[in-house]
């Protein structure tokens, strides 16, 4: 390699990299319009809130105070969490194995099925929420039937409930968890199941053994997607919760637009994302150690 | 006794025949490769033999039960997949000990028969590892120790080394066969690669567009191949048109050549010549002459194109420590009568 | 290719019925010739779908969520390209950074991004204004650009370009005649998505307009609140032909699951 010169090589400067200049204008706007308004919005939570005076520039952790320690929003934030633990468990069940099959359907049907499932995504969540109002209310479409055929007397209170938000979250929250988990499917080897059936394995074995872990990583990163997303939905909840069943995301609403106490909506805001992060965090840590050696 | 038999097994899909009447015998303990290039059949064979594919008609007997009814899980059979196919969510001991768990053997015999196989594959050390880590050959070798632990009655490979590069390859071929001797296990190899088919295997049988060609030990497959297409398959061979006169004589571009005896009909026939058969002579002294249009050196070798009234012709010259005739130069070229092949014309098969 | 069993038939069966039923409902309601809203209908009417045409303020709001829509995503597109060029193939310094900043919309949580808009926007003197929502819905529909124009770029092949400057091609003729050409689908792709998800954005929007920059989904959200006609069904039905119709426009030109899964899958 080394060859022996006379004449040193001249020295050129290299050229100025102009890449990083072709990303100043969306950096530019994203510091403006987006890393300022957060910072805004952090410094808010710790500011006060007189009815009369409106917002004060004191620094204090009153809001943060009066949120942990309030039985209120305990409650809410309680709520929130169990619905969105729900709807992601829910995901999951339901999203791994529809995902698994979709993976394996021929690709006429598979593409009709692509666009049932994903198409949703597509649609305004107020239109797909009105959707289960309609069917969910006391003389909705599912109670009308479930009476018609006489199953029940009275009908089933789904509307202003836990339940219901849930329902509809799963809608709307499931294509993520199945885009994410057949992306962890088409990344497997097909023939694997081939070489677990030629070994003596049955479908079900199959499924357990070779294709679900396989599609945990899937599962796992669509779980925290859906979590994210359900725990700080606002359209769903708003709709088919009303003003008995409060998210935290409706009542930051709610302490924005109606209260007007801003900086307690603000410091709201912030324990939710904070909680989110955590909650996820933790569950990624919890999971990494118990699958993630594989795939390290 | 045959002990894999394949009898007019065909598979149609749609209006296409993948597979189309094939039959073939497997002896016990014999290594046999199932040779063609891609799209021949020999890939959805192995699938009707595992169990992958449904067979269209035709039965396959193995060790005197007909396979066509049981499903693949319950056949037995040990498969190396093109891709190793192993289960990366489990260490190479959880990968190998799968197979014996589906059939519910005992934890202690389990361990003992993932050890002996670990060790006939020479991976004892990376037991615990993941193979998500691990070398193409490594990988390989898992494969085949999943596939063998089993104790299977057949071993089917399907395309195993194509994954590997050139020099690792020569060596898992060695490994392979070796592998094989020692597990005592017949063996179907499927492959596009002839030399590798060659190499490997007791009996080797040639397919294309889903026919039988050939089926013989590889030598006679290289040396006396039954069509032009084995001929041209199976390493570089010269095939030049011919007439094979009501007289009995075989006639090419209007000269008259000594063949061996043959058996053909008259008509149009093929003659296959192997390019090292031929030898350079001067240009008055040989069978014909020529000039000289291309000279490649191979190293060991020196490859030369002649321009022939017989049609181009290739010729490998062994390195003999001396330069060859060159480009322009003309040149005679003899051979032994005896290794002319004489082939029925191709399209009249 | 295994396929699947009558247990996984029946499965994604129900899923399918499950997945289609509130849309097919909304677009059922919509056809009632009643005032009020049943399933399914018991006749057939385009009586609502007139009703819309004689609503200002669901006319209104739809004019403005279109010409929101096309701003934004015209504007995202804008800063986007040169960023997802720049990102895809340089090796400069922070540029992970700068990608998770320009990603981060995506994680962040809507009800937060709302309130931080409003505050930001309430102190500049533009809550309310078009110019401030225009702003706003940028910023949230740029990732969904950004991602599809990263994916054709990564897989963008240096050497074509090099191979046009090699003869002579200045940078803004590489650009126009190679560069833009190939990472194309990704960017009508990542425009489309854009434009969807500012034209059905609630959750942010329903903190920072006010009435005269009201868009359809905060409308139709506030509708619903106070009461409930058919109404909302028929503007919903109107609202998901247009989806519809731009989905299929999509899948003619980039493919429906790539722009979803979002990665230069195939």
């Amino acid at each position: 390699m080394s060859i022996a010169s006379t004449d040193t090589p001249r020295e050129v400067a290299p050229p100025v990299p102009r890449e990083p200049l072709l990303c100043a204008p969306a950096l530019a706007l994203f510091l403006v319009m987006l890393l300022t308004p957060l910072i805004m919005t952090l410094v808010l939570s710790f500011n006060s809130f007189d009815f009369y005076e409106g917002i004060g520039s004191t620094f204090s952790l009153a809001n943060y105070t009066e949120v942990l320690g309030d039985r209120y929003f305990y409650e809410i934030f309680g709520r929130t969490f169990a619905i969105a633990l729900a709807t992601t468990a829910i995901c999951a069940i339901i999203g791994a194995p529809a995902s698994y099959f979709l993976n394996r359907m021929d690709p006429f049907w598979r593409s009709i099925m692509v666009l049932i499932v994903l198409g949703p995504l597509l649609i305004s969540v107020v239109v797909r929420t009105l959707g289960w109002a309609i069917l969910l209310g006391n003389r909705g479409v599912i109670n009308t039937a479930l009476m018609n055929i006489g199953l029940i007397e009275r009908p089933l209170k789904m509307m202003y409930t836990s339940g219901g938000i849930v329902l509809a979250l799963v809608h709307v929250m499931i294509p993520f968890m199945v885009l994410a988990v057949w992306a962890a499917l088409q990344r497997q080897d097909p023939a694997t199941e081939a070489a677990a059936e030629s070994l003596g394995a049955g479908p079900f074995t199959v499924f357990r053994r070779i294709v679900l872990p396989q599609a945990m990583p899937g599962v796992l990163s669509g779980s925290l997607i859906v979590f994210a997303l359900s725990a700080s939905a606002f359209a769903t909840p708003a709709i088919l919760g009303g003003r008995r069943v409060k998210v935290v995301a409706t009542s930051v609403h709610d302490e924005f637009m109606n209260t007007l106490n801003w900086p307690l909506g603000a410091a709201m805001a912030m324990i939710l994302v904070a909680a989110i992060l955590i909650t996820m965090i933790a569950w990624s840590r919890l999971v990494e150690d118990r699958v993630g050696r594989a795939y390290a | 006794m045959a002990f894999l038999e394949l009898d007019r097994l065909t598979k149609r899909f749609g209006m296409i025949t993948a597979v189309d009447t094939l039959s073939f015998s497997v002896d016990r303990g014999s290594f046999v490769s199932l040779l063609g290039p891609s799209g021949c059949g020999k890939t959805t064979t192995l699938q009707m033999i595992a169990g992958f594919e449904d067979v269209t008609s035709g039965r396959i007997m193995l060790n005197g039960r007909n396979l066509s009814a049981v499903p693949a899980r319950e056949r037995g059979l040990g498969i190396v997949f093109q891709t190793y196919a192993l289960f990366l969510h489990m260490t190479v001991a959880e990968n190998v000990a799968f197979g014996l768990e589906m059939r519910k053997i005992d934890k202690p015999e389990r361990a003992r028969r993932v050890k002996a196989a670990l060790e006939l594959v020479h991976l004892s050390h990376l037991a615990d590892r993941y193979p998500r880590a691990m070398s193409g050959g490594q990988r390989q070798r898992v494969a085949l120790a999943r596939a063998l632990v089993i104790e299977p009655e057949l071993l089917l490979l399907d395309e195993p080394l194509s994954n590997l590069d050139a020099k690792l390859r020569e060596e898992m071929q060695l490994e392979l066969r070796r592998i094989q001797r020692e597990a005592g296990v017949t063996t179907l190899l499927v492959t596009h690669d002839q030399s590798e088919a060659m190499a490997l295997s007791d009996r080797v049988v040639v397919m294309e567009k889903g026919r039988l060609q050939q089926e013989a030990d590889p030598f006679e497959v290289y040396d006396r191949p039954k069509t032009s297409f084995v001929s041209g398959f199976l390493g570089k061979s010269n095939s030049l048109r011919a007439e094979m006169g009501r007289d009995g004589r075989l006639r090419c571009a209007e000269r008259v050549l000594t063949g061996p005896a043959a058996g053909l009909m008259p008509g149009a026939v093929e003659i296959a010549l192997r390019p090292e058969r031929i030898e350079v002579v001067d240009a008055a002294s040989g069978i014909v002459s020529g000039c000289v249009t291309e000279k490649v050196f191979l190293g060991n070798q020196w490859l030369l194109r002649v321009a022939t009234p017989l049609g181009d012709m290739i010729v490998l010259r062994r390195n003999a420590g001396r330069n060859e005739a060159g480009i322009g130069d003309t040149v005679g070229l003899t051979w032994n009568p005896e290794h002319l092949r004489i082939l029925p014309a191709e399209g009249a098969a | 290719m295994k396929h699947n069993g009558p247990f996984a038939v029946a499965f994604l069966l129900v899923f399918a019925i499950f997945m289609l039923a509130p849309i097919v409902v909304v677009i059922g309601v919509a056809f009632t010739p009643t005032g009020f809203l049943e399933f399914p209908p018991s006749g057939l009417s385009l009586r609502w779908f007139r009703a819309i045409l004689d609503n200002p303020d669901f006319m209104h709001a739809a004019w403005v969520s279109l010409k929101l829509a096309l701003v934004a995503a015209t504007v995202a597109t804008a800063f986007a390209v040169p960023a997802a060029l720049a990102i895809g193939r340089g090796s400069f310094r922070g540029r992970e950074v700068v990608q998770s900043l320009l990603m981060s919309p995506l994680m962040i949580p809507t009800v937060v991004l709302g309130i931080a808009f409003l505050r930001f926007l309430t102190v500049m003197g533009l809550n309310g204004t078009f110019f401030g929502l225009m702003l706003c819905h940028t910023v949230i529909v740029t990732p969904f650009i950004l991602r599809l124009v990263l994916a054709s770029v990564v897989g963008l092949d240096k050497s074509a370009e090099r191979a046009a400057i090699s003869m002579g091609a200045s940078d803004w003729t590489v650009f126009r005649r190679i560069t833009l050409p190939t990472i194309l689908p990704g960017v009508v792709g990542g425009w489309v998505l854009a434009f969807i998800t500012s034209f059905d954005e609630l959750t942010v929007t329903v903190f920072i307009t006010n009435p005269s920059t009201t868009t359809l989904p905060v409308r139709l959200f506030s509708y619903i609140a106070q009461t409930t006609d058919p109404l909302v069904a028929s503007v919903s039905t109107v609202a998901i032909l247009f989806t519809v119709v731009l989905m299929v426009v999509v899948d003619r030109l980039y493919g429906l699951d790539r722009l979803l899964i979002g990665e230069g899958k195939r």
